[in-house]
């Protein structure tokens, strides 16, 4: 069931593989663990995500409901194209229509909630309870089709809810973390995150030393780029290694898993003698990889949603625990420890904004090789501003620059094309450079 | 450029050798490739340097010219290239290249398809991305422009991981051969829409093809074409805003004793000495934007196959 060849690079799910289900676009945003136990509440409805094991990520699945409760079932993809070929028609015949007939005065539906709760109850499917909703709608028809299509989807959120099933990458991680619940990542937007990677030059066969204060993001998101070659190491001031938790929702193999490493600030910046007498201290580290492991990791927003506890996680949690035999983040070997001293980091990674830049980048920076790349993520400039600049006074690195990625996402329609009304308008800043030798 | 060898890892600790690929580090807008050439000399404003007097020495140093100039030799990455590639074409930077790198979720692995190769920018990071197991397969109609790619990719030592083709993909779209074996397509054309029904066939259930347009208008015609197979239609433009760092001097100002000017700061100095005022210079790290700024490069149309 778990066999190694059924992990990250798959586009099939299997029992045990971790997924993002994003339920009616975006509204929601859900990570879970696929098993046969586990379920998900949408709206009041509580349905198994059995039906999603085997299935290819990509999949659209709909609520369905029959006699034994609601279930999820596939969706085959139709008429999609025809209402966006009707959208254009409409728009290219010069449409007439407009909002000047329309009045607010709630009184245009006229199926009551509770005709809606018989239609329901006689076992009526939500597409069919949305054409319902259409044809005693005495509004409808005078809407332009652009408002009739919002209509639509309106009402299918309510009553045919969809659950997209995507793959858990860096990309999608990270984008349902930002959209959700900014602060565990420290506000690192997703751009700026491919930005950190590629100015620290993670390649295949590197080393590649990370300070991860942001849920173990940035440590995942490397991993996967390193592909079960090189190592991750994950280093922490003082005793407690920082929460890894993001790490777990990608399906990194164990392979890959194998190759994220922690291990302390101190015994790193430490003689290689008095690596011995650390070995007794590795025992305390981490439980709390533990409890994440199961259940379902809600990301949500609105109060209503707030975390979920969805009673999956007693039964599911033993076949979990034997199905990640590697646990990423084990402690660095003496040994491994030693070849980094001897060789040095082939780059560096910081997204610490709890911790001061400058006395970090002082202690790490002769960690790595001569030409090394880094890359500093911080979400306030003027700590970068401070560290770029005791770089330059201390000569110890080249090519410093402070960059602030810009993002715009745009809606592309006919005769509609524009910026999103929305946007992010703030990704982060990062310091970036090359380690220079010291004279 | 890249450890192909796993028992090799990329350790830039490694001491340059006869025939290495180094990066000449004059300032951060000022470098150039040179390969190491034991009887060359490298000739700049700062003097003549001798690449024997750098044979044995650690990437990251600094050499000095017979005039006492110096420059740095950097080990050669990816976005360092992109900095010093000779433009045949217009080229994609970093910022376009990271966020195309990520969203097109290429890892370890991955089989990639590229079109237009260009200057091969953007191919550099797309074979670091897929290394040591995957591959691109990169197509140019221009041959001389093929050409010289496929030597740019030997001499960074990514040949390996990089096949350039010639081939016209808006006229007769990727060879067959590829049908299905694509996790992501990168398309750089003056006409995307003509290769986007050969990039759909080209690619896995799922997997994402990427356009890039400097103008709205392909953008337009690429979407309504992307329509009919693809779902998860996004555009983006991604921009970089760069800042500078200063320690500047300031003077600030104190009231001293009873001044009935209060606690008002005083900027000019001639108040010094007078009104009971000192000022004090105080000196404090500051930053701000670039004045200057690269203020579009293209739009990038992502969608997934159905």
């Amino acid at each position: 069931m778990c066999s190694e060849n059924k992990e990250a690079s798959s586009r099939i799910t299997w029992e045990g593989c971790s997924v993002l289900l994003d339920i009616n676009d975006g509204d929601r945003l859900v990570f879970a663990r696929l098993s046969p136990a586990a379920k998900l509440k949408i709206g009041n409805k509580n349905c198994s995500l059995k039906p999603l094991i085997g299935c290819p990520f990509g999949t659209v699945f709909q609520l369905d409901s029959s006699s034994d409760g609601p279930f999820l079932s596939p969706l085959q993809p139709k008429g999609n194209v025809n209402n966006t070929e009707e959208i254009k028609d409409g728009q290219l015949n010069g449409e007439v229509r407009d909002n000047r007939s329309l009045i607010d005065n709630n009184t245009a539906q006229s199926l009551t909630g509770e005709d809606i709760e018989d239609m329901r109850r006689q076992g009526a499917k939500g597409d069919e309870i949305i054409e319902a909703l259409i044809a005693n709608s005495a509004t409808f028809e005078k809407k332009t089709s652009f408002s009739q299509e919002k209509y639509r989807l309106k009402k299918q959120k309510k009553y045919a809810p969809k659950v997209l099933m995507r793959r858990p990458v860096a990309r999608s991680i990270c984008e349902a973390y930002f959209k959700k619940y900014p602060l565990k990542i420290g506000f690192l937007r997703v751009d700026t995150l491919s930005l950190l990677l590629s100015m620290a030059n993670v390649s295949s066969n590197s080393d590649i030393l990370v300070v991860d204060m942001v849920g173990g993001l940035v440590t995942g998101a490397v991993a996967e780029r390193l592909g079960g070659t090189g190592y991750v190491c994950n280093t922490y001031l003082g005793q407690a290694p920082y929460s890894m938790d993001i790490v777990r929702i990608f399906n990194l193999s164990d392979e890959i898993c194998k190759r994220i490493l922690r291990c302390s600030m101190s015994d790193l910046l430490s003689q290689k003698e008095s690596q011995q007498q650390n070995l007794l201290n590795d025992e305390s580290q981490s439980n709390d990889q533990m409890n994440v492991l199961g259940g379902i990791e809600e990301i949500s927003h609105s109060s209503e949603n707030a975390i979920s506890d969805l009673g999956a996680e007693n039964t599911t949690l033993p076949a979990l625990r034997a199905c990640k035999a590697a646990k990423a983040g084990e402690k660095a070997s003496p040994e491994v420890v030693d070849s980094w001293k001897e060789n040095g980091f082939s780059s560096l990674i910081i997204a610490a904004p709890d911790v001061d830049t400058w006395t970090l980048v002082k202690d790490l920076l002769p960690l790595l090789s001569n030409s090394a790349p880094f890359a500093i993520y911080h979400q306030y400039l003027q700590p970068l501003a401070t560290c770029m600049h005791n770089l330059q006074l201390g000569k110890m690195a080249i090519g410093l620059q402070i960059s602030e990625p810009w993002l715009r996402e745009y809606q592309v329609l006919p005769s509609r094309t524009h910026p999103c009304m929305q946007m992010s308008a703030f990704g982060g800043y990062i310091l970036s450079g090359t380690k220079i030798c010291s004279s | 450029m890249l450890a192909i060898d796993s028992t090799r890892k990329i350790s830039f600790n490694r001491s340059i050798s006869n025939g290495d690929l180094v990066i000449v580090y004059e300032r951060h807008d000022n470098m150039k490739a040179v390969t190491v050439s034991e009887g060359s000399v490298l000739q700049n404003r700062f003097g003549v340097f001798k690449h024997s007097d750098w044979i044995g020495k650690s990437f990251g140093s600094k050499v000095f010219s017979n005039k006492g100039g110096f420059v740095y030799l950097l080990a050669p990455t990816p976005e360092l290239w992109t900095l010093v590639l000779s433009h045949r074409t217009q080229i994609l930077y970093i910022a376009d290249i990271s966020f195309v790198v990520m969203y097109l979720e290429i890892v370890t692995g991955c089989v990639v398809l590229e079109s237009g190769t260009g200057s091969g920018s953007l191919t550099t990071s797309l074979a670091r991305a897929v290394a040591p197991t995957g591959h691109i397969y990169t197509f140019d109609f221009h041959e001389q422009r093929a050409g010289s790619a496929r030597d740019d990719f030997e001499r960074t030592g990514l040949s390996s991981f990089v096949s350039v083709g010639v081939r016209d993909i808006q006229g007769e779209g990727f060879p067959q051969e590829f049908a299905g074996l694509a996790d992501a397509v990168f398309l750089d054309l003056p006409q995307p829409w003509l290769a986007i029904p050969s990039a759909a066939k080209m690619l896995k259930h799922d997997g994402i093809l990427c356009s890039f347009s400097p103008c709205i208008e392909q953008v337009q015609r690429s979407c309504e074409t992307v329509q009919s197979n693809f779902s998860d239609i996004r555009t983006f433009e991604v921009l970089l805003r760069t800042y500078e760092v200063r320690e500047e001097k300031m003077e600030s100002s104190q009231v001293n004793g009873n001044g009935s000017n209060g606690s008002l700061p005083c900027k000019r100095r001639q108040c010094s000495g007078g009104a009971g005022v000192l000022t004090y210079p105080t000196s404090s790290v500051m930053a701000r934007p670039c004045g200057e700024a690269r203020g579009h490069t293209g739009y990038l149309t992502f969608a997934r196959l159905k």
